[in-house]
């Protein structure tokens, strides 16, 4: 009768995490949701109600299918089980259903998706390094387990702003997994399915195409690390084209024997949205922003510029609208794209002429996601998860990347404050942030053995303290609360993307300045 | 340094499941004309401010007593009245005599689910944090598993933040009252379990050990010099502190009778709902309710309830060891749970603080003691309290397997309980959980499956009763020596 037997304590931990963070997700389904919430019960009616050539015209609602189609066919997978709790909500014309049950529903579906999460963290945990001497909780994998599964950032945004991120990301940990354990053909397939699901991870697309192309398709290697241009095989990139090509066919197939592809299109990718979101995500183009406008004010005092001139500051009004420019030249979409594409291009180069198995796969990824980050049309503060989930498993192995992941996670999921504005969640907010702060802080501090933060950063960090207080306690009680509502937002904004900026650079200067620990030009 | 990092993420772990829980509705919600225990609070922080003291408890045209009528000792009202100072200056329409009754708000409901938050980080959760690592043996990270373990507790935390309730205050108090009992500061802990008294009536549960453990040192320190001295002293502190929370009431005796008469409803009867104790549950059998006379029933069941405290009581009177007050603690309470008059299911909580603090070395009877204790609270949340009570489990399981357990293994083994009773046991609240929320009751039965959790809860806590008497009574001899033996 004796209850833990040597068996259990090993893999009881994960067991023990990941119901209890599915616990607090329980707990937090009666919380604020967003308009998120009524995007997907709307989708759920449009798939169910509707016959799949009018999904992506129907317009009932302002919520249009904006995700391809894999998503909506598992919006109609769901939908069938939402049946069996609440009829109403599959009515196309209920705009803003949310009797109890659906909203049980829903938040059921994120938890229980979630399950492919917990898996996907299963399977990177058994990819890391182990070393067998440690106690349980300094060891990396349960390090790397808590980071993922208790990840600040993806509670606050799946569970109670409202989205299915949790099964997305569990999908693109599986396939790096995959690629890890060198059955890169799944990894291929998963990451197909993935873009077929969200097509926002189209931002990491040039990652996985570089690297299966240079470590799956040369099958070999020289000596030095460059390739081997002989070792070309034919076979294997058709086999890799032809995965790709049927996800593809399977996803978009009936809507091209629609002829409905450029409508779908035009879903996917609505550029007329504006360079910035409502709320700037924290990146280049919110400096950018800001030095306009610093510039421009300082200009009217100079009387270098007329006032008349300028266009009225709506860019932060809260709509999502196209802005010019006063001082600085305007941004267009091309601009951002040629700008992403030349932040990213040496960390693909670098993986091309020197690739370093997974790590290096995981590393690029990170940087694409970033970079794409930062220099994107329209990025959403949301997008900053896509860089900090794969960092978290950098994170456990090396001492830079950690001091990486410290600043970036802090930085990021600061920024995604301004999510949850009621008062009944600050509490909740904060809570969260904290446990998830001080856990990151003191596990990696304890793994790495010594300080991992300079003092310089540590300032930085913990001047997120007085924001923190200035936004969400001082600034409501300030009469410019209602004039200029969007200042805390403006500041969380700037000086987020200064952190954010700065993980950016610090990740390129440890991938150019490392020397490759692992054997050069080992693609495994 | 390690250990503070710990420390900090178990408190804001319970403080997000608690405040979680607080998103939920409160009890009588949107249910005029009466409505629920959150209306009685906010009707208590009306009446505390905006009458006089000695009005507080009398039936006048401004306080009508059937309405809420204050039925807990003073230390709640003046709480309420600090709540409504606070309630006036953000919105005094929450406190306005006569027309706020029923005021519902999700403003109002905020404020209220923090003056519980504020007290628990003021009083319940330090406390139990010196409990664990001063009155408790192991690592330090063990000492924080157990800290974990007994703040996720859901019992009280439904309770207070769900159904909406004060009792971490009173439970706080108490567990001061236990620490500085621990630690030998005497006077300090009896002053602090006075005030629990004073906040709550129920606490006369747990008065019994307090009362013998405190004589029992008296006497063992000799009944002549040191020992009069330290009751003396004690007992001067105890009556103080009684008058001065008493104090307003004082200047008329009938005030007092007043008091009292409120805070023990004599007239109520035997019990009222579905409660999981002894008279609710014979009351299946045989209708005790109507076939017997009230004040038969109550000499009755003060009778067994003394019966059954008895023996526990004399042996710590005899033996006053903090091992020997924390059992006794767990049988006085369950025995008056069990046995006692006007029981409500929320009592439950009473025996079931002194049985978190047992956790350390009697787990497996600890955690089976708390889950049906949870199951039993079940009616209010379903689906949480279902998740709460197997994620307690999977947590005290790996926590129980993070520390070292051959000790409390072995101390367990050793008083035959096996595994298999208690898997049986989960089994059991399982099928009993999904077919209650499920299944509709036949006709003929519509309360058939509260009574049936309420038999099953009591049928449990009969066995736990004569299970912690019988380790309070025989003290195996492979219990580890307890630090501080006082």
């Amino acid at each position: 009768a004796v209850m833990a037997s040597p068996m259990n304590s090993d893999s009881g931990w994960f067991l023990a995490l990941a119901l209890g963070v599915s616990f607090i997700k329980c707990l937090l389904i009666n919380a604020y949701h967003s308009t998120d919430f009524e995007v997907h019960r709307n989708w759920l009616a449009v798939t169910h109600s509707m016959p799949v050539s009018k999904w992506y015209y129907e317009a009932t609602s302002e919520w249009t299918l904006d995700y391809p189609p894999f998503f909506a066919w598992f919006e109609y997978g769901l939908s069938h089980v939402a049946a069996y709790f609440d009829k109403e909500m599959l009515v196309v014309r209920n705009l803003n259903y949310a009797s109890p049950a659906t909203v049980l529903f829903q938040r059921l579906s994120v938890i229980v998706t979630d399950v492919v999460f917990i898996y996907a963290i299963k399977e990177c945990c058994k990819c890391l390094r182990e070393d067998k001497g440690k106690e349980l909780l300094w060891k990396p994998s349960f390090i790397l387990a808590t980071l993922l599964l208790w990840n600040f950032g993806l509670i606050i945004v799946d569970h109670i702003h409202f989205q299915y991120n949790g099964f997305l990301f569990g999908v693109l940990l599986l396939s790096v997994a995959r690629h890890f354990q060198s059955r890169h053909l799944e990894g291929a397939l998963l990451f197909s399915v993935l873009l077929n699901l969200k097509h926002i991870y189209l931002y990491i697309a040039p990652a996985y195409g570089v690297f299966l192309l240079r470590c799956f398709c040369f099958t070999q290697s020289k000596t030095d690390g460059s390739v081997h241009w002989k070792s070309f095989s034919p076979f294997r990139f058709v086999v890799l084209g032809s995965i790709v090509l049927t996800t593809f066919a399977l996803s978009f197939g009936p809507f091209i024997a629609l002829g409905q592809i450029p409508q779908v299109l035009s879903r996917l990718f609505p550029f007329k949205r504006g360079l910035c979101h409502a709320y700037w995500a924290p990146n280049v183009w919110a400096l950018y922003n800001i030095v306009d406008k610093v510039l421009s004010m300082l200009g009217v005092k100079l009387g270098m510029l007329d006032i008349n001139k300028l266009p009225k500051a709506t860019m932060t009004g809260g709509l999502v609208q196209e802005f010019q420019h006063t001082v600085l030249p305007s941004v267009s979409p091309l601009v951002t794209l040629i700008c992403t594409l030349l932040s990213i291009l040496p960390a693909l180069f670098h993986m091309w002429y020197r690739p370093s198995g997974g790590r290096g796969f995981l590393r690029c990824i990170v940087i694409c996601a970033l970079g794409s980050f930062m220099f994107g049309w329209h990025v959403h503060e949301k997008a900053i998860l896509m860089a900090i989930l794969p960092l978290s498993w950098l994170a456990v192995e090396h001492r830079e990347d950690a001091r990486t992941f410290l600043i970036l996670s802090t930085t990021g999921h600061f920024s995604l404050f301004p999510l949850l504005f009621t008062a009944q969640e600050l509490p909740i907010k904060i809570l969260l942030m904290l446990l998830f702060t001080i856990f990151s802080f003191t596990s990696l501090k304890k793994l790495f053995r010594g300080r991992l933060v300079s003092s310089v950063e540590a300032t930085y960090l913990l001047g997120l303290i007085p924001l923190a207080v200035i936004c969400e306690l001082v600034y409501p009680l300030t009469p410019w609360h209602h004039t200029l509502p969007f200042i805390p937002l403006l500041l969380t904004s700037i000086y987020c993307a200064l952190g954010v900026t700065y993980s950016f650079i610090r990740l390129y200067i440890s991938l150019l300045t490392v020397p490759s620990t692992t054997s050069k030009g080992k693609c495994q | 340094m390690d250990n503070w990092s710990l420390v900090s993420m178990c408190v804001l772990l319970g403080l997000t499941t608690r405040w979680a829980v607080s998103f939920n509705s409160y009890s009588g919600a949107s249910k005029p004309p009466m409505f629920g225990d959150y209306e009685a609070q906010r009707h208590w922080q009306e009446v505390a401010y905006n009458l006089p003291v000695h009005e507080w408890y009398l039936n006048t045209t401004d306080n009508n007593l059937s309405y809420w009528g204050l039925d807990y000792p003073p230390l709640t009202a003046y709480h309420s009245l600090l709540c409504a100072y606070v309630a006036k200056l953000i919105n005094p329409a929450w406190v306005e005599l006569h027309t706020s009754r029923g005021y519902e708000s999700s403003s109002h409901k905020l404020f209220m689910r923090t003056t519980v938050l504020i007290a628990d980080i003021l009083l319940y959760i330090p406390a139990v944090f010196l409990y664990c690592f001063y009155l408790s043996n192991g690592s330090s990270k063990k000492k924080v598993a157990t800290a974990l373990c007994i703040l996720l507790y859901p019992g009280l935390i439904l309770i207070d933040y769900g159904h909406f309730q004060y009792n971490n205050v009173s439970l706080g108090l108490a567990l001061w009252g236990v620490v500085g009992l621990g630690s030998g500061w005497d006077l300090l802990g009896s002053l602090a379990f006075t005030l629990a008294l004073n906040y709550k009536q129920m606490e006369l549960y747990h008065s019994l050990p307090f009362f013998c453990y405190l004589l029992g040192k008296c006497i063992k320190q000799g009944l002549v010099g040191r020992g009069l001295f330290l009751l003396l002293k004690i007992s001067l502190s105890v009556l103080a502190t009684f008058a001065l929370c008493w104090l307003p009431f004082l200047s008329e005796p009938q005030q007092v009778l007043q008091v009292l008469h409120r805070l023990f409803p004599v007239a109520r009867g035997l019990f009222e709902d579905k409660v999981a104790n002894t008279w609710c549950s014979l009351n299946v059998l045989i209708k005790i309710k109507t076939l017997i006379l009230t004040h038969f029933c109550i000499a009755f069941s003060l009778a067994l309830t003394f019966l059954f405290v008895l023996p526990s009581s004399i042996k710590l009177l005899t033996k006053p060891t903090m091992w020997q007050f924390k059992l006794a603690l767990v049988n006085s309470s369950l025995a008056f749970f069990l046995f006692s008059f006007q029981v409500h299911e929320k009592s439950i909580l009473l025996p079931a603080l002194p049985v978190c603090l047992l956790m350390n070395e009697l787990p497996l009877m600890a955690t089976w003691f708390l889950l049906v204790s949870t199951f039993r609270l079940r009616r209010a949340f379903r689906t949480v309290t279902k998740i709460c009570g197997a994620v307690l489990l999977a947590r005290n399981k790996s926590n129980l397997s993070l520390c070292d357990l051959s000790l409390s293994a072995v101390t367990e083994t050793a008083l035959f309980l096996p595994f298999v009773q208690f898997g049986i046991s989960m089994a059991a609240m399982a099928v009993l959980s999904t077919a209650s929320a499920a299944l509709e009751p036949p006709a003929r039965l519509p309360d058939l499956f509260p009574v049936l959790v309420s038999i099953f809860s009591c049928m449990h806590f009969l066995a736990s009763l004569l299970y912690f008497n019988f380790v309070q009574l025989t003290e195996p001899p492979s219990r580890r020596g307890q630090k501080k033996t006082n």
